[in-house]
Formats: structure tokens, C-alpha cells, sequence
């Protein structure tokens, strides 16, 4: 168990251990990608009331869903570093925020496009939409403050604080729909009781919400071992990848 | 496939011009955060790489300095 631990703490492991799941986890998340939205697009039937719109679920529900959990990852990795001061969940933290924000952008974006022939309107501003676009600011908040501090471990410090701070939002988005009047229908994927999406419509859904989480963890890794490279530029095994793989 | 002509798959009855471009903005979001941190960490090494050869050669120069 602190051997783990230990070697968590150790950026050129960490490196190496991601670069070997990214790998096989790329080409995964890239089929997958590909076939889930073939797969939504041209083999499955219409919706019987919105008609085709409707394969805009595809790419609009896994977005949102995964936008979601990238928080979850951001905030905890926000805290680790408060509480324990450890280096790795820092640069977690700040490897998740981009990805984050544009995941959210994607599922509101998205959700504009299928809002004008579905609700017929781009945009309201009801409670499901103004968290999402909540956020959208709080991703992009995460990064720009970063950028703002010249002193990276107060940079560090502050986003944590932020992101913890906007966990308020989350369980705001969850009950949104529950909560208030809503142009947004509620979910209908139940982990309790019966789901009211066809399974024709619910495994490529499933499908491309997995390829979502993939594609998530892919660019966190990826993020994660180009800011290992720049924090630790310094040291001798840097110069040893730099010196193998740096040439034109 | 469940449209029956590739005119069908394009227009979707009239819900094309919503789905089509949902797909490519998506697209090209995806293409864009995947490809970001590959360039950066290219960037990075070559960048480093630079460095060391400039170092390297420098203190190569200067051992020839003394002799």
C-alpha cells in the first residue's frame, strides 16, 4: 500500500505508467468513438416524437455526463493537494480543468443545436441550463487562474479552493430538473428501476458515454504527463526523453 | 442503415441541418483536446532538446579554451 502511494508521488513512474496506458486506451477511445456515433447516427430508428434530432443524444448525454464526473475528479484532486500537500493531485487537478470545459461546452453547445427544433429556442435560461453554463465558467475559472499567479503553488492553492467551492453546482445540475419547472426532461437512464429509453437507443448511448469516460481519461493522462515534463524540466530523467525523443 | 438513400441521411427530414453540425462541432472539439497536449509535450522536448545541445556544445568549446 505506501509503495503505491510512494510511487504516486513519483513523476517519472507516473509518467511512464501513462504512457503505457495510453497506448492501448487511445486507439480504444478512438473506435469506440467512431462506432458508437456510426452506430447512433445511421443504424437506429427515429425518436417517435422528435424524429432524428434526437441522435444528437449521442454525443449531447455522455458530454454532460462525463463533464459531471471530470468535476468530481478535479475537486477531489483540488483537496488532495490542500490536505496533503501532495505534488501529483495538483497537476491532476490542472490536467482536468481543459478537458472539463470542453466537455461542457460540448454538451451545451449540443443542447442549443437539438433545443431549436425540439423546445424551439436556442436557449432558456432555466435551472439545468444555467448550472451547465455555471460549469462551463467554473472549468475555464480553474484555468485562467492558474495562468493568473506567477507563483504556481499559490496558483495551485487558489484553484483548489475554487473548485472545491464550486462543488455547490453539481448536486445543483443533478436535481435540476427535479427541483424546478424545466424545459429539460428529467433522466432516463435509472440506476434504480426501469430505464424509459428503448435499448435499441440505450447501448450505443451506453457505448458512447463509455467512449466519453475513455476519451476523458486519455486527455487527463495526456495532459497530466506534458505538465510532469514542464514542472520537472530540471531533472536528469526529463533530459534523458528530451535527448531520445526531442529531435526534428 | 436505417435511412434508405445517402439525400435521406443528409436532409433526415428536415433535421440535418441540426444534426450534421452537432456532430462536427463535436468533432473538432474532441480532435482539438486530444491533439493539444500532444503538441505541447512535443514542443516541450524539442525545446529541452535544444537546450541540452546548447549546453553540451558550449561546454565542449570551453574545454578547448584551456588547452
Amino acid at each position: 500500500m505506501w509503495t503505491l502511494f510512494h510511487k504516486l508521488g513519483s513523476p517519472p513512474w507516473l509518467y511512464a505508467i501513462a504512457g503505457a496506458i495510453l497506448r492501448w486506451l487511445v486507439p480504444i477511445t478512438l473506435v469506440a468513438l467512431v462506432g458508437g456515433m456510426v452506430w447512433g447516427v445511421l443504424f437506429t430508428a427515429p425518436d417517435f416524437r422528435q424524429g432524428n434530432s434526437y441522435r444528437i443524444i449521442y454525443i449531447h448525454v455522455p458530454a454532460a455526463v462525463v463533464a459531471l464526473a471530470g468535476y468530481y475528479v478535479m475537486a477531489i484532486a483540488g483537496a488532495i493537494s490542500l490536505i496533503w500537500r501532495m505534488k501529483m493531485a495538483d497537476v491532476v487537478m490542472k490536467a482536468a480543468a481543459p478537458v472539463g470545459a470542453a466537455l461542457t461546452f460540448i454538451a451545451l453547445l449540443t443542447g442549443a443545436i437539438w433545443g431549436k427544433p425540439t423546445w424551439g429556442t436556442w436557449w432558456v435560461w432555466d435551472a439545468r441550463i444555467t448550472s451547465m453554463l455555471i460549469l462551463l465558467f467554473l472549468y475555464l475559472g480553474v484555468v485562467a487562474l492558474y495562468e493568473a499567479f506567477d507563483n504556481k503553488e499559490a496558483a495551485g492553492k487558489a484553484c483548489a479552493v475554487l473548485s472545491l467551492v464550486g462543488m455547490v453546482n453539481i448536486p445543483i445540475i443533478y436535481k435540476s430538473v427535479d427541483w424546478w419547472y424545466s424545459l429539460h426532461q428529467p433522466a432516463s437512464i435509472k440506476f434504480s428501476g426501469e430505464s424509459t429509453i428503448d435499448p435499441s437507443m440505450l447501448y450505443p448511448l451506453l457505448l458512447m458515454i463509455a467512449a466519453f469516460y475513455a476519451l476523458f481519461t486519455c486527455c487527463l493522462l495526456m495532459n497530466m504527463r506534458a505538465e510532469l515534463l514542464q514542472r520537472e524540466s530540471r531533472t536528469q530523467w526529463v533530459k534523458k526523453i528530451a535527448g531520445k525523443e526531442g529531435r526534428r | 442503415m436505417y435511412f434508405d438513400s445517402f439525400q435521406a441521411l443528409l436532409t433526415m427530414n428536415g433535421h440535418g441541418i441540426y444534426v450534421w453540425p452537432a456532430y462536427l462541432i463535436t468533432i473538432v472539439v474532441i480532435m482539438a483536446v486530444l491533439i493539444a497536449p500532444v503538441r505541447r509535450r512535443n514542443r516541450l522536448l524539442e525545446q529541452l532538446a535544444a537546450e541540452l545541445r546548447r549546453t553540451e556544445s558550449a561546454t565542449v568549446s570551453g574545454v578547448r579554451g584551456e588547452q
